[in-house]
């Protein structure tokens, strides 16, 4: 076997947009053996076909105790690997006993009902946001709030506690920590949830989330409070991430919005291309698995036992669509992996899209001399826990 | 031309209901997908292989 390289797992980029500096070049040419930071070697897979593979091949699990990925500042695992509602690290039946119950309420149908009332969470938003007046800070003023917003009441956080666990969820989320500080924000936020789910048991009622799992499944008070919490983590950054992120892809590229002004009722479509997009050009190892049996993957053997990870920034192979490094919004919508692929794909996807689209078309209609008060480059970004983007995004109209 | 989802290994991600909302559905009782109209007319079968690529858990078929 030849010599492992040195995975460049960092987020120094030469443009705060693009992938971190060295990475497309280490991954590049087909499954890659990396060393990881804590030591483990891994397997990167990069193209569209294998990362397709991995993610659906049943013969790589996400059961994954020791995994490679970095998570908290002290680099120890965040999750014990037996963790109960650790919906991300369990397959087959297991999994499908948790995914199923979760899926019925993020059926698009039930999205789409969503959708008037997240609309009105971004009118508000943007209204307060015009009434303050420029420069504003587009993260605080919408991407932020929005999702968290949204998520609170799809679990159906009562308003009474609206607060209380928005501010714990932000401490929990809102910043990387040691492995302590990471168990001691969670401890308290299943304390607030709860008795949010005694209430809901009590009641009988399955019109949210928190109640259909309550009481429309056979969940554990431990899972039932780990998966509220994983749902709050997909919702709070993740999607505020994303706005921010397709914001200034499209600051950078005035060509491109420019097709979004001049045709806002294509959102849907515009919303795709730029998940396509900027999930590849963030690069950096994603999701990790590991062979259960020996399976060849783009003509390489990975053996039973070993680790691999995919990086996303096989949405940028030209296998998945032409000219597949360049962002072009009069595409149509491409199968990407921008919501990953197979079992574990994004459980939130549908949401997702319902709340980027809504959020960024009315940003644009609403505001269509909408540019960043400082260039993009001189913008503060930061990894969290789970994903990257700007910190502030500073406004002007 | 026959459009099938494998309902044991489905886990109600909606692709199908994206890709070709004329032709499929999700149930309301569990939110998996189902087949609206099992022998689609040419008009939506570009729609119908669209489902076929995105479902992340691969279990919608056409039968051509």
């Amino acid at each position: 076997m030849t010599e492992a390289a040195v995975c460049p797992v960092h987020h120094e980029r030469d443009h705060p947009l693009q992938p971190p500096i060295g990475f497309a070049e280490a991954v590049s040419g087909g499954p890659v053996r990396m060393v990881w930071p804590n030591g483990v070697e891994a397997w990167m897979v990069s193209s569209y076909a294998g990362v397709r593979q991995v993610l659906s091949d049943s013969r790589f699990s996400t059961r994954k105790g020791g995994q490679p990925e970095m998570r908290t500042d002290d680099g120890e695992e965040v999750l014990d690997p037996d963790q109960p509602g650790n919906i991300n690290g369990i397959d087959g039946a297991e999994h499908m006993r948790l995914r199923r119950p979760l899926s019925r309420g993020f059926m698009v149908k039930r999205m789409n009902e969503l959708r008037p009332r997240i609309q009105q969470i971004v009118n508000e938003h943007l209204d307060v946001m015009e009434a303050k007046g420029a420069p504003a800070d587009l993260v605080t003023s919408l991407c932020l709030p929005l999702p968290s917003l949204v998520i609170a009441e799809l679990l159906g956080v009562p308003p009474e506690h609206q607060e209380l666990f928005q501010a714990t969820a932000g401490d929990l989320f809102g910043k990387n920590g040691s492995k302590d500080e990471y168990l001691a924000h969670a401890t308290r936020l299943a304390e607030v949830l709860t008795p949010i789910v005694e209430a809901k048991r009590a009641a009988g009622t399955n019109d949210d989330m928190i109640g259909l799992m309550a009481n429309d499944t056979d969940f554990s008070m431990d899972e039932l409070i780990f998966l509220c919490i994983g749902l709050l983590a997909a919702g709070h950054e993740t999607t505020s991430n994303f706005l921010g992120l397709f914001t200034l892809h499209l600051f950078e590229k005035p060509d491109q919005l420019e097709i979004l002004r001049r045709d806002p009722s294509r959102a849907d479509v515009v919303v795709e291309e730029l998940m396509r997009y900027t999930v590849g050009q963030l690069g950096g190892p994603g999701l990790t698995r590991r062979a259960t049996e020996d399976v060849e993957v783009d003509g390489v053997l990975i053996r039973a036992g070993d680790w691999v990870s995919v990086s996303l920034m096989a949405n940028l192979d030209e296998a998945l669509c032409p000219r597949a490094e360049q962002l072009d919004l009069e595409r149509d919508a491409v199968s990407h992996l921008g919501f990953g692929f197979g079992p574990h794909q994004c459980l939130g996807a549908n949401l997702a899209r319902a709340e980027l689209q809504i959020g960024l078309r009315t940003l644009f209609e609403r505001f269509p001399n909408l540019r960043p008060a400082v260039p993009v480059t001189e913008m503060a970004y930061r990894n969290d826990m789970i994903t990257y983007g700007a910190a502030e995004i500073p406004v002007v109209w | 031309m026959t459009v099938r989802i494998d309902q044991t290994g489905c886990i109600g991600a909606g692709q199908c209901v994206l890709a070709a909302p004329d032709v499929f559905d999700q149930s309301d009782d569990d939110g998996l997908g189902i087949v609206l109209i099992a022998e689609p007319s040419a008009d939506l079968l570009p729609g119908v292989r669209d489902a076929v690529d995105r479902c992340p858990a691969q279990v919608v078929t056409l039968e051509e």
